[in-house]
């Protein structure tokens, strides 16, 4: 019988050498002349053991990692191929406590299955949400997707199924879906792990949204930085077509949609979803002010969705099993899950998808394991590169988007960033005041100005010029900012700015206590 | 001349093919830039003209788009992560030495026209920063070691014709 032996081909497995691991395998088994059956499956997301090489047992998938090319022959010697023991054994993949623990919806498939294959997307509970959605009425879909309590996973947070239903009920003869995947912070790989590990779930999902709303266009805006997922999303949308899964006459329903997907051009700011609407146009990625909201006059002054890759992604599952079953996760207004995503200075890097609730303590250190290089965590940025540094005084902050909202941080889209002890607070502060500047599209004066003014003015700090007299200023300059921008990479930039002030005034130079913001 | 010419009717071909899908500017950009590296200032008028746009509109896109470049790139573009999560892996440590290394810094090509430099922010390879990208290869935990081993491979490839 021919041994089914999983590489993954996700882009961060690659990165640590997943091809050569394959290519090594392949060789080594043909030498050997032995038949497998050679499967890039994508990530579970346990990054520190990848690449990670599975083979299917009677027991299960058996693990193995990180392995590198040069320990292929030895894992041949060892039988690996009949599940046999090896230094880098594993054991069972799915009974890893990382994996074991976490509530796996959205991400249910990624890591098990073929990602462009469509047949497995079908072996493996894909496409039933659709079919459900196309046995009842297009209020009756809305309404499963607003009773999820399903929130835009992107970072706003606005609840998905009120977003659905004003586009529904505004008439146009034209509508459109976009699918944002423009994902530019920093710490974030969950959208990518998803288009690049399970892309016909996004493709479902975005379908179902069409036919919910009435629109027959879908575009995935997609940032230029992922090759790796545009080659995936396109193999995927043309094997959906082929299949009757996009187009015309959709699985014999009469309805009709049809995808594609457009590539950004390395600018942040099109993650912005009026900037993002802009660009798909043709145009500079300048914010366009709102009202009137993209659900009524959006793309080419049609009404449209806009929607994250997880919202999109999470869709199918709901439509599947019900509103109700998803919205049973989660905490408070906060429902279902969230993939959160570990990164920085961590030793257990990876993608953690649970139910809203768990403290960023718990994720940090159970699932982390503290930090990569051993030395004590110092702050955590979570939310991307707008979002605040939490101190260890934050760590027991349950992961929910109120209760981060109550003490001025942001959820944001999941992203965690770990600093150890040796990162210099005010040197950040400046970062992120550099970032805006470069990332501003210019339309407004406080992000295009006050990121600059910002820059120069925490340079002045950090040269421990007039540091009192500098504070307040930039603190004032913060005000500006977070009051008087159009969007949020202006309106948010305080953020980690003034927590980075606030909770470590040392490394600006001061010594008393920090002001409250 | 013949260059030019060609480079032309490029361009032409790539805008006539893309020109009426809604909003095509952006994919004729990332067309032009595919094909020949980068957008030449030149053909700002014949893109113009094509989607009955300003030069200045066409341009102002242009320039608006960090990826986007008006000059021939290297033979490689090395684009080295930026941002917070391969800051806390020591990123910026990484970033001295590759300019030093390279003897270039950002935006700039070397003068044997082998590497150019840009730095990128977020490759969405977070879990293994510092992350790396040259041509659609991404590297994962780059060290100052495994940088120079990088470009080495990519020097021996050029010695080594492909089959």
């Amino acid at each position: 019988m021919t041994i089914t032996v999983y590489v993954p081909n996700d882009s961060s497995a690659v990165s640590l050498g997943a091809d050569r691991v394959a290519k090594a395998i392949a060789a080594e088994a043909e030498q050997r002349g032995i038949s497998i059956n050679l499967i890039r499956n994508g990530s579970f997301g346990l990054y520190w053991l990848e690449p990670l090489v599975e083979v299917a047992t009677e027991q299960g998938r058996v693990g193995y990692g990180p392995v590198q090319a040069s320990d292929v022959s030895s894992l041949f010697d060892a039988n690996f191929l009949q599940g046999g023991t090896h230094a880098l054994s594993l054991g069972i993949v799915e009974d890893l406590p990382y994996l074991k623990k976490q509530q796996r919806l959205t991400f249910a498939r990624i890591g098990k299955t073929s990602p462009t294959d469509l047949n497995d997307y079908l072996a493996n509970d894909g496409y039933r949400g659709l079919a459900n959605a196309l046995a009842i009425s297009q209020a009756d879909i809305v309404k499963a997707v607003t009773d999820s309590g399903l929130r835009g996973r992107g970072g706003a947070a606005f609840p998905t199924g009120i977003k659905w239903n004003t586009v529904l009920n505004t008439q146009a003869e034209q509508k459109y879906i976009i699918c944002n995947a423009d994902e530019g912070d920093s710490g974030t790989f969950s959208d990518r792990m998803v288009m690049e590990g399970d892309p016909f779930v996004l493709i479902e999902g975005m379908t179902i949204a069409g036919i919910a709303v009435g629109a027959s266009q879908g575009y995935i805006y997609l940032r230029v930085e992922y090759p790796h997922a545009h080659i995936a999303l396109n193999t995927a949308i043309a094997n959906a077509y082929q299949a009757g899964y996009l187009g015309e006459d959709i699985q014999g329903s009469g309805k009709t949609f049809h995808l594609e997907v457009r590539l950004g051009a390395g600018a942040y700011i099109c993650g912005e979803e009026t900037s993002l609407m802009e660009s798909l146009e043709g145009k500079r990625g300048l914010v366009r002010f709102k009202p009137p909201l993209p659900a009524i006059s959006g793309l080419f002054g049609k009404p449209t969705v806009v929607n994250n890759v997880i919202s999109l992604a999470s869709v199918p599952i709901i439509l599947d099993k019900g509103g109700d079953y998803y919205r049973d996760f989660g905490m408070g207004r906060s429902r279902g899950t969230l993939p959160l995503q570990l990164a920085g200075n961590i030793k257990q890097a990876g993608l953690v998808e649970l139910a809203f609730g768990l403290t960023l303590r718990e994720l940090l250190y159970d699932f982390g394991g503290g930090s990569a290089s051993g030395r004590p965590i110092k702050a955590v940025q979570v939310g991307g590169p707008l979002g605040a540094y939490l101190p260890e005084s934050q760590f027991d902050t349950p992961l929910d988007y109120e209760a981060f909202a109550a003490q001025w941080t942001v959820l944001g889209h999941g992203g965690v960033v770990v600093f150890d002890d040796t990162v210099d607070m005010a040197k950040m502060a400046k970062y992120s005041m550099e970032f805006c500047a470069i990332e501003s599209c210019g339309k407004c004066t406080p992000c295009r100005i006050g990121s600059t003014r910002g820059y120069e003015v925490m340079d002045e700090i950090i040269n421990g010029h007039n540091v009192e007299q500098n504070t307040k200023l930039l603190r004032d300059l913060c005000n500006t900012l977070l009051n008087g921008s159009l969007c949020a990479l202006g309106g948010m930039t305080p953020y980690p700015v003034l927590s980075a002030l606030n909770h470590f005034p040392k490394d600006f130079g001061i010594d008393e206590p920090a002001q409250v913001a | 001349m013949t260059a030019a010419v060609n480079t032309q009717a490029l361009v032409n071909d790539i805008t006539s093919a893309l020109k009426d899908k809604p909003g095509a500017l952006l994919p004729i950009l990332h067309g032009i830039q595919d094909a020949i590296g980068y957008v030449p200032p030149d053909c700002v008028p014949d893109i113009a003209k094509a989607l009955s746009l300003s030069r200045a509109e066409v341009h102002g896109v242009i320039s608006f788009y960090h990826y986007f470049r008006t000059t021939p790139p290297g033979q490689h573009t090395i684009y080295l992560c930026r941002a917070e999560s391969c800051q806390a892996l020591g990123s910026e440590d990484l970033e001295t030495y590759a300019k030093e290394k390279l003897g270039i810094d950002f935006h700039e090509t070397t003068a044997d026209g082998k590497f150019s430099l840009e730095p990128v922010y977020c490759l969405g390879n977070c879990a293994c920063s510092p992350a790396m990208q040259i041509g659609h290869d991404i590297y994962g935990r780059v060290s100052a070691d495994s940088f120079d081993a990088a470009l080495a491979e990519l020097q021996q490839a050029e010695l080594e014709p492909s089959a």
